[in-house]
């Protein structure tokens, strides 16, 4: 029986090849194609980096809830190894748009934090609470229960998102304008075309990682898999704390 | 073109390395997990090829 | 022989909460410590904002403030008596629903946190408000603490659910709880703002919405999820 299908490197470096390309030409795109920006100047160009990661951010995040319903109803190790990876490098892109964020706020507004952008907050609140993944699965040492917190916290998290953002707009002053005023509404074409670029580009990143994440961890677990059959040791995997989803051997 | 750099392109080139970083740490985190790798699978492979050689030895020694 | 019906959810629900309340009426544990804690919370914010009197948004910010982390307190202690002296077993091995922990669970820190929120309010007009609520005002607010306490008894019940098993029972409360009840706290301080002003103003209808939304969502969501954390 071939296993190969269930393999979690596979199509790993087309993936890797097509994230490759399509951002090289995504950041081409945004310096020598899309014009400059009339109201904010040469610092608009954040625009095609900060975006992306936050629009990929939250995918990542709701990806990690949707495979934490389904680690819940299946209990296939698989979804929750998915969920953590999906969280895990949510938060790092997360880290990454809010830096860029604050950079974009420098260069716009004199500030490295403003308080009137609502998007900007929202991420910042959403980090708060995804870093306590972590932690969570950290502190639970029976590895099927530490999976079913943590699905359970995924899914009250995804749900959380949305409505931390509504609750953040509402709560904007309505008397400052916004300070990024592109945020993808109203985009003329050939800013359009870049800011798509640079879309897709970053979600096939997010894409690639997740994937070399996860078959990194299966070839671990084989080693060690290897390992215990050669050496003979005992069955016994290693009985550590860690928070990461133990990856069961195909 | 002219010969002065466009305004604010300090900050966005900030922005474009601080993404360029992050990508470039997770390529040594790489990096160092495929040595380790390599490392363990050259041990593995070595400790295999010995137990082989002793079965081997056992076997002729009984025969 | 008689065969014994197993309990509805709705009576399994009334007796833990009866339980709960008996044993917080003889050991008044929590609620003790959560009123002190409002009590000194406005002692501290009086000589950490250098004010004798606050209003409208800063009064708003210092009760609110005050009852959420009053209100992990409660939190905190919700499944630890259960877990310590293996109540939650037990209540495990009955034939009773295991939804009827959450109604019981959250309903009694609900009623805890009314009773602190109104007691916290009753005590920041006498100490540190400066404008009087006119009746309407109290009423609008009452009504505030109501659907904001119902939020926060059902997020509580959630986290502490999920806090209970693990190893850092309080960081996790905390660290879990806090951001979950930001939405809640935007709109409740929005609009008690108004409430708590010189001049007075009413309530605005767009902060009820939010409340009854989040409350609404994160009842659903505990509802569903609450299973997943019981089983054994």
């Amino acid at each position: 029986m071939s296993t190969t299908k269930n393999l979690y490197g596979r199509r790993l470096p087309g993936y890797a090849i097509a994230t490759a390309v399509v951002l090289t030409a995504a950041i081409g795109l945004a310096f020598f194609f899309a014009p400059i920006e009339a109201d904010q100047g040469f610092s608009q160009k954040i625009f095609y980096i900060h975006v992306p990661l936050a629009i990929v951010t939250l995918g990542g995040f709701i990806f990690g809830g949707i495979f934490g319903i389904k680690y819940l109803r299946s209990g296939e190790s698989r979804d929750d190894l998915r969920s953590y990876t999906a969280i895990h490098q949510g938060v790092i892109f997360c880290i990454g748009a809010l830096i860029t964020g604050c950079i974009w706020a420098k260069a716009s507004w004199g500030q490295w934090w403003v308080w009137d952008e609502p998007t900007l907050v929202s991420f910042l609140i959403i980090f708060l609470l995804y870093t306590t993944y972590q932690p969570l699965r950290f502190s639970i040492e029976d590895p099927e229960r530490q999976a079913r917190y943590a699905a359970v916290f995924a899914v009250v998290a995804g749900v959380f998102v949305p409505v931390n953002f509504i609750a953040v707009r509402l709560a904007a002053p309505l008397i400052h304008p916004r300070v990024f005023s592109n945020s993808g509404d109203s985009l003329p074409g050939d800013m359009r075309i870049a800011f798509y670029t640079a879309l897709i580009g970053t979600a096939l990143l997010f894409i690639t990682i997740c994937k070399y994440e996860m078959s990194s961890k299966h070839s671990r677990a084989q080693l060690a898999a290897l390992r215990r059959s050669i050496g003979g040791e005992s069955d016994e995997p290693n009985a550590a704390r860690r928070a990461a989803p133990r990856v069961a051997v195909r | 073109m002219s010969n002065t750099l466009p305004p604010n392109s300090g900050y966005v080139a900030a922005a474009y390395l601080v993404f360029v970083a992050i990508l470039l740490v997770y390529v040594v985190i790489m990096a160092i997990r495929a040595a380790r790798v390599e490392r363990e699978l050259t041990e593995l492979l070595a400790q295999s090829q010995e137990r082989g050689a002793q079965t081997a030895q056992n076997e002729t020694s009984n025969a | 022989m008689s065969t014994v019906r197993p309990p509805s959810t709705l009576s399994a629900a009334r007796t833990v909460l009866y339980k709960e309340l008996t044993l917080e009426r003889r050991a008044p544990q929590t609620l003790t410590a959560m009123a002190l804690f409002c009590a000194s919370a406005f002692v501290i914010f009086h000589f950490a904002l250098a004010r004798n009197e606050v209003e409208g948004a800063l009064a708003a910010g210092v009760l609110w403030v005050t009852l959420t982390l009053a209100a992990l307190l409660g939190i905190g202690r919700s499944f630890v008596a259960d877990r310590e002296e293996g109540g939650l077993d037990g209540f495990l091995l009955a034939p009773a629903p295991r939804i009827s922990l959450l109604f019981a669970k959250a309903a009694a820190l609900l009623i805890f946190l009314l009773i602190i929120g109104f007691f916290a309010a009753l005590l920041l007009s006498v100490m540190l408000l400066g404008p009087t609520p006119d009746g309407a005002q109290w009423a609008s607010l009452a009504l505030l603490i109501l659907l904001a306490d119902l939020g926060i008894a059902l997020v509580g019940t959630l986290v502490a659910g999920i806090a209970i098993q693990t190893r850092a029972r309080d960081l996790i409360t905390s660290i879990l709880a806090l951001p979950l009840l930001i939405p809640l706290l935007i709109a409740v301080t929005k609009a008690s703002e108004p409430l708590l002003s010189v001049g007075g103003g009413t309530l605005a209808w767009r902060w009820l919405a939010l409340l009854g939304l989040y409350d609404l969502i994160f009842g659903l969501l505990a509802y569903a999820l609450f299973d997943y954390l019981i089983e054994d």
